[in-house]
């Protein structure tokens, strides 16, 4: 049972960053009806934005407190993350609003690629795994019957609040309305003085901020690789479509039912399974119910 | 005489050229590169075909297409190595490959399915899991090696197999594509409620194209392999798929000749690149960023291709050449209407 | 028997019923039209008819056969065919392959003569390449065969779409809006042309059309919809008189 208990915890922590990056896919799915397949890759560059930012900090040696470190850190993968999505936007996406489904697609895939290999092929990176430098002490707690490390209450806790923030801001202000309107129908809305392109922007630069939250988060817990993309990307992607992609609260769902799975097939099958059970739950769900747990069925008019 | 060379040249061009695939390796006219790298234009060549016909032809999603050649690689790699004895493999190796490709074609059978009901990018994402579990299943079979592939298959490809196949594919595909078949894809990329509407029974022609093109990328794999002689899954993943969708969209969607250029072309710019990177001095590692590049630019600047939608005149039975189509069509319709 | 019998039809997308218990007994050899203003259903009757959507409620019968549920290729083998309102030919095929196609089910080669040429593939296709040739030719349009149909002038498309329908020997024929975006002479030339497919290949047409000369013109009856719902039934001449019909599209009683 302590065991049981022990893993939820860890799901938490996996769900939670994976919630963090499929809310990504998910509004951009939510406005444009596409999928940034690159998403994945862009939470990576955030993730090595955070690493040598905070390795250059560090080595200013200016006896920061370790919380400021942390946040000037996000701060700035999230900065830099948001604006490389604008950019990619802008370049590679605008382009091809109109043209047919097909080639925002596997533009989408290019740009992921073409990220992965450039991290790969840009010395500075390279192929080699890297460890962030430690930003918060890892001190264990033992609460009753579970231990509970710092790190593992910081991720879950600003996750939690960063989804509050993003909550807050898609239905209370007014940006949040556009994208919300932008969602239901595109054709209405420059109509009624509301400037797509720039809400679009904004769409991209917010969800790749709050996976560079995700990103430095994970820097934290975990070893960095330009391949990292693919792996957690495509894991955060299953939960936004097993949550209903467009809908923001499904990609919350999905994502702690994805972290659920990670934790737990280990229990049951051999650790080399974990990605055959998660693909193989995406390839049932897409064939039997494409709109995933909270998505609404499209009828297509002829 | 001269009809006879109008319709039969370019079969004895092939004919001729036949002997050439044996007789230049071996006599060392061609080095070893160059046989390496005719060897891979032709698998391209294949290779983008097939994925040709369900994107280009059929206007379909499929991105995942490694995994329909990780199929057939290993399929066909299991039945020269374990299944028959070594020195029978000159002659069940086109045995082996048409394994391959029919374990690859029951796959394409199985994409197939979803394909009725799922729609543009969410076929995209169901062919990519596809990639992805194929991938993932061969890392979990530890008899066949896992993560670490497989190995010990002869070098049984050589050009002359790869350009006998590259042949049939291009004679196959040429007739599916020229024939009712060939006609239903091409309405079902135009439009494919009117194609239901006029009589065409779509989920047939989905099954056909699938199966057929999936059982080309096993055929393709099964010549990858046992080139290489060496396989493991991470030669499959979706860098793999990425490679034929920019072959098929630089040659020319829903084009044989396209597909033919497209392979050729991709082929050279990346060994001409490995050549180039080493004399300047840059590291290998840059080569893989030129084809998501591609890919990219393709898209927005020229998502047709070179030669989309167009096709070499050789390439066209001559029956349905436009051409000949229009002496037919005086021919049969010369009673005058009363 | 009715060659079609449709009764209580009713259609929901979501929460929006599209149409609401429409009825007709259609003979065989008729000429009728459904008309309305924009979104009354119309489409969405063909739609339900050929099984592009299937029927919330009601019962569609063809010829003895209930048609709900069946796939819309069935809808071509039970010997129905039909046009668009924007004309969805294959633009990027030739005018002789756009009809080569209708013929796909009469085509008789499998998959593997084809692939290598044999049996009865050369003799199937050159049947088939011979037949639609006839068909080009009796809309006038064999001169074109080669043509990429998206090439075509407007008017040369539609007589193409019908052509394409027919070449599917079906025996009702449902065409929507086959006059849209023509000038007065072409419409002339559409009814004639109507009038004599429905002659030549004894099939039984029904039409939605906003062009009121064809419809008073050439039809023998007439259905009205709005919102969904059957307002008025009757003669070109009927209807014409009928203040309902008259309120639906003018939007208020006018004085007769």
């Amino acid at each position: 049972m302590d065991f049981y208990i022990q893993q939820v915890l860890n799901a938490l922590q996996v769900g939670s960053v994976y919630a963090l990056i499929a809310l990504g896919y998910t509004m951009v799915y939510g406005i444009l009806t596409m999928i940034n397949f690159a998403h994945g890759d862009i939470f990576m560059v955030s993730s090595y934005i955070a690493f040598f930012f905070s390795t250059l900090l560090l080595s200013l040696a200016l006896d920061l407190h370790p919380i400021l470190v942390l946040i000037a850190t996000m701060l700035t993968a999230m900065f830099g993350t948001a604006l490389l999505a604008v950019v990619i936007e802008r370049l590679a996406y605008k382009p091809l609003r109109t043209a047919p489904r097909i080639s925002a697609v596997i533009t989408a895939l290019g740009v992921g690629l073409f990220l992965e290999n450039f991290m790969v092929a840009f010395k500075p990176v390279g192929p080699a795994p890297r460890f962030m430098p430690s930003l918060i002490p890892a001190v264990n707690y033992t609460i009753g019957v579970v231990t509970v490390s710092t790190i593992q209450i910081v991720i879950i806790v600003v996750s939690a609040l960063v989804m509050l923030l993003l909550d807050a801001i898609v239905r209370r202000t007014m940006v949040g309305m556009a994208m919300r309107a932008i969602s239901s129908d595109k054709f209405i809305v420059p109509l009624m003085g509301i400037p797509v392109d720039r809400i679009i922007s904004i769409t991209f630069a917010l969800g790749a901020s709050i996976a560079a939250v995700g990103g430095t988060l994970y820097g934290m817990a975990y070893t960095l690789d330009p391949y990292m993309g693919i792996r957690i990307g495509w894991w955060a992607f299953i939960s936004a479509v097993v949550g209903g992609i467009g809908n923001i609260r499904g990609a919350m769902i999905g994502a702690f039912i994805l972290g659920f799975v990670e934790i737990f097939t280990p229990v049951f099958l051999p650790s080399t399974y974990r990605d055959f059970v998660a693909f193989s739950l995406l390839l049932v769900l897409l064939i039997f119910r494409p709109t995933g747990i909270l998505g609404r069925p499209i009828t297509q008019k002829v | 005489m001269k009809t006879f060379l109008r319709r039969w040249w370019l079969p004895l061009v092939l004919l001729a050229v036949f002997p050439l695939t044996i007789v230049l390796p071996q006599t060392g006219i061609i080095n070893p590169y160059i046989d390496l790298v005719l060897k891979y234009i032709g698998i391209n060549i294949i290779l983008t075909i097939s994925l040709n016909l369900v994107n280009g032809y059929m206007g379909e999603f499929s991105v995942g297409h490694a995994g329909f050649m990780a199929i057939g690689a290993y399929v066909a790699s299991i039945m020269t190595v374990w299944v028959f004895p070594r020195n029978l493999g000159p002659y069940i190796f086109p045995l082996a490959l048409i394994a391959g490709g029919i374990a690859a074609g029951i796959a394409g059978l199985g994409i197939a399915f979803p394909s009725f009901r799922t729609r543009g990018d969410y076929l995209a994402i169901v062919t990519l899991a596809f990639n992805m579990i194929v991938k993932s299943v061969l890392e979990n079979i530890e008899p066949i090696g896992g993560p670490r592939g497989f190995m010990g298959m002869d070098k049984l490809s050589s050009l002359t197999w790869v350009f006998v196949w590259v042949v049939i594919t291009i004679f196959l595909a040429r007739n599916f594509v020229f024939s009712k078949f060939g006609r239903g894809v091409f309405s079902i990329r135009e439009d494919e409620i009117a194609s239901g509407l006029v009589g065409v029974n779509t989920r047939q022609v989905k099954v056909l194209t699938f199966i057929f093109s999936a059982f080309l990328a096993g055929i393709a794999g099964g010549l990858f392999a046992h080139q290489l002689q060496f396989i493991n899954p991470r030669s499959f993943t979706i860098l793999k798929s990425t490679d034929m969708l920019v072959m098929v969209y630089l040659g020319g969607i829903g084009s044989l000749g396209g597909s033919i250029l497209g392979a050729t072309i991709f082929t050279l710019v990346m060994e001409g690149l490995r050549t180039v990177l080493q004399l300047i001095g840059i590291s290998q590692e840059w080569r893989l960023v030129v084809a998501p590049l591609l890919l990219i630019l393709l898209m927005i600047f020229r998502p047709k291709g070179i030669m989309g939608l167009r096709e070499f005149r050789f390439l066209i039975p001559h029956k349905e050449r436009p051409e000949d189509l229009a002496e037919y069509r005086k021919k049969v319709l010369a009673t005058p209407e009363d | 028997m009715s060659l079609l019998s449709i009764s209580k039809l009713t259609h929901f997308f979501g929460g929006l019923r599209a149409v609401g218990d429409f009825n007709l007994e259609l003979q065989a050899g008729e000429l009728i039209a459904i008309i309305g203003p924009n979104g009354a259903g119309k489409t969405t009757v063909f739609n339900l008819v050929t099984g592009v959507y299937r029927a919330s409620e009601g019962r569609i019968i063809f010829r003895g056969q209930d048609l709900i549920g069946k796939q819309t290729h069935e809808t071509v083998s039970n010997g129905i065919a039909r046009t668009f309102q924007n004309i969805r030919l294959f633009k990027e095929l030739t005018v002789l392959d756009n009809v080569r196609i209708a013929r796909f089910a009469r085509t008789g080669y499998s998959p593997i003569e084809a692939l290598f040429h044999l049996g009865r593939f050369s003799s199937e296709e050159e049947r088939t390449r011979r037949e639609s040739l006839e068909y080009l030719q009796i809309f006038d349009l064999a001169d074109v065969a080669e043509t990429t149909s998206k090439n075509l002038p407007y008017g040369q498309q539609r007589r193409l779409e019908i052509a394409r329908a027919l070449a599917t020997k079906p025996t009702l024929l449902l065409l929507d809006e086959p006059a849209a975006g023509m000038n007065p002479a072409e419409v002339e030339r559409l009814m004639e042309l109507i009038l004599w497919v429905r002659k030549e290949f004894q099939v039984t047409i029904m039409l939605i059309e906003h062009q009121m000369r064809v419809v008073m013109g050439i039809t023998e009856r007439i259905k009205v919809l709005n919102f969904g719902e059957t307002i008025a039934e009757g003669t070109p001449k009927e209807i014409q008189n009928n203040p309902r019909v008259i309120e639906a599209y003018l939007g208020e009683e006018v004085e007769a």
